[in-house]
């Protein structure tokens, strides 16, 4: 993500909150009238980018079971989410693609509490619909006559990718090391490439275009998502709320069904 | 001489200087940014490193090949939009700027939809001569050359509008034919409009990123040119990324300075 988009990105998440921050104190006043073990106002969740489906989803339903409450989001790269948490944005629930993220946050107090993992995801092999290039396992990377696409080392895919195919004893032979895994799942869905490797539930998301092949060594590269409420929330009681959410049944239904493993 | 043009001319008008300035310090101050912020100590070493070495080679050569693809197609393109008859030019005119206003990402996508594996035109060329474009060097080339052809199209297009339809007429009248005309008396006549065109789309090439990820990717060597390498190197090492930039700046701002003094005289 570019350095302006993360001003932009900060900046909007500064209003969000601080609009948040006002409509909390009506809404704790209104709860405290009606007694009810329902929350309200605003709860501002800093999501990662990969939880956009999801987490809006979950948003929603919990709308639905808490009437006078409102969930905004900031979905954002789980670095650049830190970082403004760090800065001050006053968030109340932080959901981190990555445990690096989350302890750059718990590192400096911004979050108190212990991180639960939520969700895992996992690699997948994605190929277009049909399977022209008949892959069936991590072992056909290394083929030079297939096109196939990886994420760059540089970003996370890339770097989880690169750990299962050492853990594979295998050398890919990629045509292409792109910058993101949407840019290595658009390559897939056009048919470009035979064969990639990205995230279970890009695949999910890629719909009747991409196929997904799961692999055993996937295991070695398990991205765990923790969750957790900011020590400084503006509406603590609804922070402690969506993250039970998030957790509940309810939540991991949600979850599973984009493609997150269980942690 | 110089002194009494500008004894006639008088002062320069502030109305005009200040905005001048002001837009001069609005396109050179994030430049002396990305200087103030260079780690200058890694400089060298991000210079002489193979992977630099191998970006800048590659957006040297991507960029001049796409220039010449240009030049090759662009001024009988833009001859065509200035000289002739067809009906429709207006609308013609307009298509050659898609590529201007349309996301260079999109760009790369559409030449995918075109020239991919699965592309209109991309599967005939796979299935009877074997060649697919993405992810090959001259995949970088058709990009960056689809990018920047308008801004040559446009500078020519410009400078034969400008120049007098009557020296043709008169080689025409001569017998010349419309083939001879054109190279000897409407070439010469538009040749720092087609300079300067020339100038704008090899920088245009040069900075390409979007289209050229999108559809060629990026595997160093072959595909990675060095706007690409600074992308990349922005998500782990911001100071690298700088370098790069720099590194590529200097090199167009001294091939284009070098180019100017070369072939774009100034009327004395």
């Amino acid at each position: 993500m570019s350095r302006s988009l993360r001003a932009v990105a900060l900046v909007s998440a500064a209003v969000l909150t601080l609009a948040g921050c006002g409509s909390s104190d009506t809404g704790a006043s209104a709860a405290g009238s009606t007694g009810g073990a329902a929350v309200s106002g605003e709860i501002t969740v800093f999501a990662a980018a990969s939880l956009t489906g999801s987490f809006t989803q979950l948003g929603k339903d919990f709308e639905a079971a808490n009437p006078d409450a409102k969930v905004t989001f900031n979905f954002a790269g789980s670095s650049a989410l830190a970082q403004q948490i760090n800065e001050g944005a006053p968030a109340d629930v932080f959901a981190s693609a990555a445990p690096k993220n989350m302890t750059d946050v718990t590192g400096t107090g911004a979050i108190t509490d212990d991180p639960v993992t939520f969700v895992t995801n996992t690699l997948e092999i994605a190929v277009p619909a049909g399977n022209p290039g008949k892959i069936t396992g991590l072992a056909d990377f290394a083929k030079a006559d297939l096109k196939i696409a990886l994420c760059a080392e540089q970003v996370p895919c890339g770097a989880a990718a690169k750990k299962v195919f050492e853990a594979a004893g295998i050398t890919p032979a990629p045509d292409t090391l792109e910058q993101d895994v949407k840019a290595v799942l658009s390559k897939v869905s056009l048919g470009e490439v035979d064969a990639a490797l990205v995230y279970k539930t890009d695949v999910k998301a890629a719909g009747d275009k991409v196929e997904g092949i799961e692999f055993p060594e996937a295991d070695k590269a398990v991205n765990e998502y923790p969750i957790a409420a900011c020590a400084k929330a503006p509406n603590p009681d609804g922070a402690k709320a969506f993250v039970e959410y998030v957790l509940s049944d309810k939540g991991k239904a949600v979850l599973t069904k984009a493609g997150f493993g269980a942690p | 001489m110089t002194t009494r043009v500008r004894a006639r001319r008088g002062r320069l008008p502030l109305v005009l200087v200040l905005p001048a300035l002001l837009g001069l310090a609005f396109l050179v101050v994030p430049l002396a940014g990305l200087l103030v912020r260079a780690p200058w100590s890694t400089l060298t070493d991000q210079l002489f490193s193979e992977e630099v070495g191998q970006a800048l080679t590659l957006s040297l050569v991507c960029a001049s090949l796409a220039t010449l693809v240009c030049l090759v197609l662009g001024v009988p393109l833009a001859w065509l939009l200035a000289r002739s008859d067809l009906p429709g030019r207006g609308v013609l005119r307009a298509l050659v700027t898609v590529p201007l206003v349309l996301p260079p990402v999109v760009g790369g996508v559409a030449l995918l939809l075109v020239l991919g594996r699965r592309g209109l035109v991309g599967q005939y060329l796979d299935a009877w001569f074997g060649i697919s474009l993405p992810f090959t060097t001259s995949g970088v080339v058709l990009a960056e050359a689809f990018v920047a052809m308008p801004f040559l199209v446009i500078s020519v297009e410009g400078a034969l509008r400008g120049a007098d339809p009557r020296d043709e007429e008169a080689a025409a009248t001569l017998g010349a034919s419309r083939w001879l005309t054109f190279r000897r008396v409407t070439l010469p006549a538009v040749a720092p409009g087609v300079v300067a065109g020339t100038v704008l789309c090899w920088a245009r090439a040069l900075g390409e990123f979007g289209a050229t990820i999108t559809f060629a990717g990026n595997f160093p060597g072959k595909t990675t040119t060095m706007p690409l390498a600074v992308y990349l190197a922005l998500e782990t090492d911001p100071g690298a990324a700088i370098v790069l930039s720099i590194v590529l700046l200097l090199l167009s701002v001294t091939v284009l300075v070098s180019l100017r003094d070369r072939w774009i005289s100034t009327p004395s």
